[in-house]
């Protein structure tokens, strides 16, 4: 896919995340400090705006617009975190003009790198490296397997669901939810939710 | 949700530069954001940046001056500000002495300071940084991100921003700083909840018989939940918290009790009342007693008391002339 095309599918996530807004802000009522929705409802919009303006062919450069609009207007812990993934993808993706499904993967592989740092969190924190990780594995098995990139996608999205569905089971070390300790246990994390919106996004927006 | 805004996307906005035209002569408004540095700047010093969500006014703009911080940045209401904020505001104050940042331990302000920190160094700035983690309500294991930083930031704004007032080397300060950290002990509760604009509902909910123990001032729950009780029950509940996580023996401290923000002084001198007479019979010395709204979490009903354990040079700092909005020493 070309430029035009992830510009659309970067703006589908915009949209995504507003319809999103409120359930996201209430998961993070109950376990965080209940602004997730909002601040990357905020992040989303600023990035709107600015692809609106951008005219490029170089895919690199519209992700790492994204991240760094994402940085700069989210706030919180989401912002580092998703505007870092987005800027570490938008890094592999300079001056390419043209990404297909193994640059997809790359750019998620690079993405979750980039959460750990910056997060110094690892898999299992009830964080959104709990839906992140599986949804990269399971996409990397199978487009190993061969499947089609549609059908990639939608193996990742029920991971990263299942990985939503583990966030409810474990306790929150990493994050405002540790400040919880086992009261977090039963309640699924906003990241991980709204990283799984992400994902579903793109699996809808590139099945035919 | 009642309140006295204009919108809700303008609040932040609204509320520094009302406090900049409140206190022109003290604080001046970055036009990148809501970063306020002093109304003129000091060379020759350290440079102190402190900040966080808005909300808890007059943290962190009320502290901007002389004797205190160099420059405060403002978030979104509860939300850490953003690198590139920072990042403005250090570059703004800098000074060949160094800038050191006074952070609170939340993961989002942690992250953003960092990188606003990364992109300093780049250019050349000495930056070093400060975590504050006083509230013993968070149990400091490896299964948290570590305690919360609160109402004992102020503590460090004070102390910290004397001697960097002085002159001193950027390690000194840092130096300071982090003993301030190391001896002061916060813990809070609520007895009803603040709701942040953008979100219009209340971040929890409490029963008109209920209580939070070991609140954040952002509203995150606490320790536990319990019956209401009496103001000096609940200072006992609280003050037990703080004074079994280090030794305040023989030692003389300052004392801050901090409304969050919608308890009348009426209250908070009652609670005081008891704090300063459960200090006596333990043999702890109050050197100096803040009483009043140092951090607050918007309109949220409920207080936190903080415990510091002063040395000699301690306390000459936090004598120490101070010059700002919200503090004048």
């Amino acid at each position: 896919m070309k430029a035009e095309r992830v510009t659309e599918i970067l703006l589908a996530l915009g949209s995504k995340i507003e319809e999103e807004k409120d359930f996201l802000t209430e998961l993070d009522n109950v376990i965080g400090d209940g602004d997730h929705g909002i601040n990357m409802a905020r992040g989303f919009k600023a990035v709107e705006e600015k692809l609106g303006t951008l005219q490029t062919s170089d895919i690199g450069n519209l992700l790492k617009t994204t991240g760094m609009t994402l940085v700069s207007t989210v706030g919180g812990a989401s912002g580092p975190l998703y505007g870092t993934a987005f800027m570490k993808a938008g890094m592999l993706m300079n001056g390419k003009e043209e990404m297909n499904l193994d640059d997809f993967l790359s750019c998620l592989d690079a993405a979750v790198e980039g959460v750990k740092t910056r997060g110094k969190s690892v898999q299992g924190e009830k964080t959104m490296l709990d839906a992140m990780i599986p949804a990269l594995d399971a996409m990397k098995q199978a487009r190993e397997e061969g499947l089609s990139a549609p059908d990639v996608l939608q193996k990742g999205v029920d991971a990263a669901r299942t990985g939503v569905e583990y966030t409810k089971t474990i306790i929150a070390t990493k994050g405002r939810a540790s400040y919880l300790g086992e009261r977090s246990i039963g309640h699924q994390d906003p990241g991980a939710t709204s990283f799984t919106d992400m994902l579903e996004t793109v699996c809808a927006c590139i099945t035919p | 949700m009642k309140k006295l805004i204009n919108s809700v996307d303008q609040v932040e906005n609204q509320m520094i530069t009302g406090m900049v035209k409140a206190y022109p002569g003290y604080l001046k408004k970055l036009d990148c954001g809501n970063v306020v540095v002093r109304a003129e700047k000091k060379t020759g010093k350290v440079a102190l940046i402190s900040g966080g969500g808005s909300g808890h006014e007059p943290a962190h703009g009320g502290y901007v001056g002389t004797g205190m911080l160099d420059a405060a940045v403002a978030g979104a209401v509860f939300t850490s500000p953003t690198p590139d904020q920072i990042y403005e505001g250090i570059r703004e104050i800098a000074t060949d002495k160094g800038v050191l940042m006074v952070i609170k331990n939340y993961t989002g302000d942690v992250m953003n300071f960092e990188m606003a920190r990364e992109m300093a160094e780049m250019e050349g700035i000495k930056v070093e940084q400060v975590v504050v983690n006083d509230d013993v309500a968070v149990d400091n294991s490896l299964y948290t991100v570590g305690r919360r930083g609160v109402a004992g930031t102020v503590f460090v704004h004070k102390i910290a921003g004397a001697l960097a007032e002085t002159g001193a080397d950027l390690a000194d300060v840092k130096a300071i700083a982090e003993e301030v950290i190391a001896n002061v002990r916060t813990m809070g509760m609520a007895i009803r909840p603040c709701t942040v604009p953008a979100s219009g509902v209340p971040g929890f909910e409490l029963k008109d018989d209920e209580m939070e123990i070991g609140i954040g001032i952002h509203g995150e729950p606490g320790t536990h939940r319990e019956t209401l009780k009496s103001a000096d029950e609940i200072v006992d509940i609280l003050l037990e918290k703080i004074l079994a996580d280090i030794d305040y023996s023989g030692s003389e401290t300052a004392v801050m009790i901090n409304g969050a923000g919608a308890t009348p002084l009426m209250e908070l001198f009652i609670l005081n009342n008891h704090v300063a007479d459960v200090l006596a019979k333990k043999g702890i010395k109050v050197y100096k007693t803040f009483v009043g709204e140092y951090m607050t979490s918007l309109e949220m009903e409920g207080f936190s008391i903080s415990l510091l354990r002063l040395t000699d040079r301690m306390k000459e700092l936090l004598d120490a002339p101070a010059d700002t909005p919200a503090i004048k020493a």
